[in-house]
C-alpha cells in the first residue's frame, strides 16, 4: 500500500503531507498535524466527537479518509476561537454551562456552527434537530441548547 | 480499531473509474464513505483496493427530463433531501430523508453509495422499489437499467456487479392525484430504522387505484407488501379498509428477531405504520398530492 501525497489546508494554513490511504482524517488531524480538538469517540460516526467542517459542511472526520480531504479547506475547533478571542459560540457555551468534560463540545460547536450560519434565528426545536447527532454524556443537552440560544442572540445582535 | 491497508485509486472520469474497476476484481467502489468506512473501522469490511469517485461531479445532479427526475449517483442526501424538485416531483423521498441519519452523515453520504451499500434497515432502497425507479449501471461492457426492485438481493447485496457503477436513478414523477407517505420507528431519531413504511396511493374518487406499500425491517431487504397492497386495490378508503389493509400487512411478514427488536413487536409496528402511513397517503391524495 502505497503513500499518497495530499495538501490541504486547515483552519487557513497549508499542510503538504504523505499518508497512508487508510489514515483516517480523525488521526491525522491529532496525530500528523497535531490538532488534538478534534476528538474520536465511536470511529463509526455516530457519536459525533470528531465532527469537523471540510469545504464549510459538517462532516464526520472518522468516516473520512485523509486522501479524501485531498485538496479541501478543513475547520477544526482550533480553527473557532482561542482563550483570549472567544467565538461568540464559545463563550455562551462558557456562560451557560455548555460543558462538562469536553469531550462532545468541539462536535457541538462546529456542529452549531453550520447551524447558526444557514439559520441565524434558529428555533429550540431547530437546535435539538440539528444536534441530535452529538451525544453528550455529562449534561443532559438543556444547557448545550441554551447555550446555542444565546450564542445565535449575540450573533444576530453582532451581525455574524 | 482502524481500517486494514488497501490500495487507493483517485478516479477522475467515469472512465477512469470504470477502469480501475474492470481491471482488478478486488476493486471495490468508495463514494460518501459514510458505510463503508464505519464498517472498515470495525474491521467488517476489508477491501484490497478503493476507488474514490468522490470527484466525479459530473454524477452529482438533480434533472427533470420530460417525465422523469434523473438523480446522479454522487447526489449527496444533503442536496437531495433540499431539492425542490424532489420535493414537487418525488415527495415520498422528501419524507423519507427525515428519517435519514444526521446532517454531517448526509453532507457526504450519497444516493448512490445508499442504495448499492443495500442496509436492510436504510431508507432510500424502499423508496426506490415504491416508485419502481430503474437505476442506471455502467461499466467498460456498457450500460444496462435494472428495476429498484430487482436490485436488492439481500443483505449488503445488490444485482450490480463488481465491475459496474451505478450512475444514476430515474423516477418518474410522481402523479399529481398521488398521495405519498413514509413513516418509521426507530430507536432515536436518525437511527437505522426498526419498521419503516413507504406507501404511495392514487385514489381518484375515494376508491383506490394504485397502491405501493414497502416495508423496511422486515427481512434481509426492503419488501413490497403485496397482501397489503392487494388489500387496498379498489377498495374504499375510510378507517376500516385501511384498518384491514394494516392487518394484512401485519400477517403477511415474517421478520427476525434481533438485538432492536423482536418478531412480535416489529409485526406491531408494520400493522401501526401501515395504518399511519395510508392514513396519511390518503389524505394527501385527496388533497390533489
Amino acid at each position: 500500500m502505497e503513500s499518497v501525497k495530499i495538501a490541504l489546508t486547515v483552519n487557513g494554513q497549508r499542510h503538504e503531507r504523505e499518508t497512508e490511504p487508510r489514515r483516517l482524517l480523525s488521526d491525522f488531524l491529532r496525530e500528523d498535524l497535531r490538532l488534538t480538538g478534534t476528538h474520536v469517540g465511536c470511529e463509526h460516526g455516530v457519536c459525533g466527537s470528531c465532527t469537523i467542517l471540510m469545504n464549510g459542511q459538517s462532516t464526520r472526520a472518522c468516516l473520512t479518509f485523509a486522501v479524501m480531504a485531498d485538496g479541501a479547506e478543513i475547520t477544526t475547533i482550533e480553527g473557532l476561537g482561542s482563550v483570549d478571542d472567544m467565538h461568540p459560540l464559545q463563550a455562551a457555551f462558557w456562560e451557560k454551562h455548555g460543558l462538562q468534560c469536553g469531550f462532545c463540545t468541539p462536535g457541538m460547536l462546529m456542529t452549531a456552527l453550520e447551524l447558526l450560519r444557514e439559520n441565524p434565528d434558529a428555533s429550540r426545536e431547530q437546535i435539538r434537530e440539528a444536534l441530535s447527532g452529538n451525544l453528550c454524556r455529562c449534561t443532559g443537552y438543556q444547557t448545550i441548547v441554551d447555550a446555542v440560544e444565546a450564542a445565535a442572540e449575540t450573533m444576530r445582535g453582532a451581525g455574524r | 480499531m482502524k481500517p486494514a491497508p488497501f490500495d487507493y485509486v483517485r478516479a477522475e472520469s467515469v472512465e477512469d473509474a470504470l477502469s480501475a474497476l474492470a481491471e482488478r476484481s478486488e476493486a471495490r467502489v468508495l463514494a460518501g464513505g459514510q458505510s463503508l468506512i464505519a464498517m472498515m473501522n470495525l474491521r467488517l469490511a476489508k477491501p484490497a483496493c478503493l476507488v474514490d469517485i468522490n470527484r466525479l461531479s459530473e454524477l452529482d445532479y438533480i434533472r427533470l427530463e420530460g417525465d422523469e427526475l434523473a438523480i446522479g449517483a454522487l447526489t449527496r442526501h444533503t442536496t437531495a433531501a433540499t431539492s425542490p424538485a424532489v420535493g414537487e416531483h418525488w415527495p415520498l423521498m422528501t419524507a423519507a430523508y427525515g428519517h435519514v441519519a444526521h446532517r454531517a452523515v448526509r453532507n457526504r453520504g450519497t444516493v448512490g453509495g445508499n442504495l448499492c451499500h443495500a442496509e436492510p434497515a436504510s431508507e432510500n432502497p424502499a423508496v426506490a422499489i415504491a416508485t419502481g425507479a430503474p437505476l442506471v449501471l455502467r461499466s467498460v461492457d456498457g450500460e444496462r437499467r435494472i428495476a429498484a426492485a430487482d436490485f436488492f438481493l439481500s443483505l449488503y447485496e445488490t444485482a450490480a456487479q463488481q465491475n459496474e457503477l451505478l450512475t444514476e436513478i430515474r423516477i418518474p414523477k410522481a402523479p399529481v392525484k398521488q398521495g405519498s407517505s413514509f413513516q418509521e420507528m426507530s430507536t432515536r431519531k436518525g437511527d437505522f430504522a426498526l419498521v419503516g413504511i413507504a406507501a404511495t396511493l392514487e385514489c381518484p374518487n375515494g376508491a383506490c387505484s394504485d397502491a405501493r406499500v414497502v416495508a423496511v425491517g422486515v427481512g434481509e431487504r426492503a419488501e413490497r407488501l403485496d397482501a397489503a397492497e392487494a388489500a387496498i386495490k379498489g377498495a374504499v378508503m375510510n378507517e376500516a379498509g385501511i384498518a384491514a389493509a394494516a392487518e394484512a400487512a401485519r400477517d403477511s411478514v415474517n421478520p427476525p428477531s434481533d438485538f432492536h427488536a423482536d418478531s412480535e413487536y416489529r409485526r406491531d409496528l408494520v400493522f401501526t405504520l401501515t395504518k399511519r402511513a395510508l392514513g396519511e397517503a390518503h389524505g394527501r391524495c385527496r388533497k390533489g398530492g
